[in-house]
């Protein structure tokens, strides 16, 4: 079996007395896209902020394209990461956020710029160049100098996928990135979504309420319920055929409201 | 008559050179506080209690004594430990000091706005710390509170006249020579006010000026759509 790109091994995330996930074991294979759907507080996005190294996990280890992530080898043994091992291993996981947080006081190709010079070392001309042709496949090759205060909300959220590939992660993690959007906005970012499943070879976690989206794109959906994954399976199955009652109730209520 | 005008004239000279050594004071002092200011909330928001307790303790420290007893500490006592300083220094160190503090809590300010998700997007582009700070933070913290800051800096101005304490000799300490030597004070010590007086003014409207800019810029950077 090759190595899974990501994989959490018996992960578990508590706030105080509150277990958000519990020994969570998840394995992703290369270029696999799986959608995560849940109600919210049953830990779905918090799958995403420890990946990201946002949150610190509790206990277990999460493994990045078969290296671990939150931990690091000494002396025969695994020991919590330093600041160091994380942004070594980082790099390889981009992610894009419910509100963009592009930063305000830069262009949108100054966003997309910035990582790439002062983390990758790439020459600024260099950047540009890549930044351009990003900001072109994103469809906004002509707004490569507003700011985002200039932008819609559709076109900011391009912007940060862009600025985000900038990067050339392995994993692109989606968090719920169209739930901030207006309704007519949602389409043009989940046509960059589709396009980027088609023609990168990236492995994509995304977080959404989209549920069409998510069984015509996803490989896997993962129904997250109480801190762990209740049900998971092909699109088909999940959406046509859940078994497990609890996915059943939210699949039911979220039709209902749309 | 109660004002010499023949007298005003004569000492005109010696008050206007003493007035470009107060404002060295301020300009210098005032350096050291936005630099040293900017250090110290940086150093107080540390992830480590070991840098950000003691830190946080060193400016309320400061803050609660009075800039003259700094003065006299760094002038009158850091000889006791072999640090010699000129008058001049150890006043611009002590100002730079005290209204570092009172700088620092402004900085603090603006830099616990800046949104969670800036810090978020941050970490997720895999920049370090400096990066982010540099490139990130520090650019939308500072500009929200440049009138605060202006603010500071208009009040350190104001307290030179305590480097007199110490014979600095800025404007108050040199109009207190002048009446000592003439035994008028009322042309010296007037002029002395009235510089302050139009100093500040100026200071305020320049302050005004500059917030106008950044709110301009802040509101729509890029320039006008």
């Amino acid at each position: 079996m090759t190595t899974p790109m990501v994989k959490f091994d018996k992960v578990t995330k508590r706030y105080g007395s509150l277990t958000v996930l519990d020994s969570l074991d998840l394995e992703i294979a290369a270029n696999e896209k799986v959608a995560i759907i849940g109600p919210s507080g049953s830990g779905k996005t918090t799958v995403l902020r420890m990946l990201m190294t946002l949150e610190r996990i509790n206990e277990g280890i999460i493994y990045v394209d078969g290296e671990p992530l939150t931990h690091m080898e000494k002396n025969g043994t695994l020991v919590p990461a330093d600041q160091r091992h994380l942004r070594r291993v980082r790099g390889n996981i981009g992610m894009v956020f419910q509100h963009f947080n592009l930063f305000p006081h830069m262009s949108a190709i100054r966003n997309c710029m910035e990582a790439p010079v002062n983390v990758l070392g790439m020459p600024k001309a260099e950047a540009r160049e890549r930044a351009a042709e990003l900001l072109d496949m994103v469809g906004l090759g002509d707004k490569v100098d507003q700011y985002p205060s200039q932008l819609s909300g559709g076109q900011q959220q391009r912007v940060a996928i862009a600025r985000a590939l900038a990067m050339r992660p392995k994993v692109m993690l989606f968090d719920e990135v169209t739930s901030a959007l207006d309704p007519e906005l949602v389409g043009e970012v989940l046509n960059v979504i589709r396009k980027l499943g088609s023609e990168h070879n990236l492995t994509m976690l995304m977080v959404t309420h989209q549920m069409g989206f998510a069984r015509e794109f996803a490989d896997r959906v993962c129904f997250f319920y109480g801190g762990k994954i209740a049900e998971e399976g092909a699109p088909d199955e999940i959406f046509s055929n859940p078994e497990n009652e609890r996915t059943r109730q939210f699949l039911s209520a979220v039709l209902e409201a749309n | 008559m109660f004002w010499d005008w023949g007298y005003t004239l004569e000492i005109m000279p010696t008050l206007l050179r003493a007035s470009l050594i107060t404002l060295q004071a301020t300009v210098l002092g005032f350096l050291l506080a936005a630099s040293l200011g900017l250090v110290l909330a940086i150093l107080r928001m540390s992830q480590s209690r070991w840098v950000s307790l003691p830190t946080g303790a060193f400016v309320e420290f400061v803050r609660s004594t009075p800039v003259l007893i700094q003065i006299f500490f760094i002038f009158f006592v850091f000889p006791e430990f072999g640090i010699v300083l000129p008058a001049m220094v150890a006043g611009v160190i002590a100002l730079g000091l005290h209204y570092g503090a009172y700088c620092s809590e402004v900085y603090r300010a603006g830099l616990e706005n800046i949104p969670k998700g800036q810090w978020e997007a941050s970490v997720a582009l895999n920049l370090s710390p400096y990066v982010t700070f540099r490139d990130i933070i520090i650019p939308q913290a500072i500009p929200p509170v440049v009138p605060a800051l202006g603010n500071y800096l208009v009040a350190l101005f104001k307290e030179t006249p305590l480097l007199s304490a110490i014979a600095v000799l800025e404007l108050m300490q040199t109009a207190k020579i002048l009446g000592s030597q003439s035994f008028r004070y009322v042309e010296p010590i007037t002029i002395v006010g009235l510089f302050f007086l139009v100093f500040s003014l100026i200071a305020a409207a320049l302050i005004r000026q500059v917030e106008a800019w950044l709110n301009r810029s802040l509101r729509n950077p890029g320039g006008a759509r």
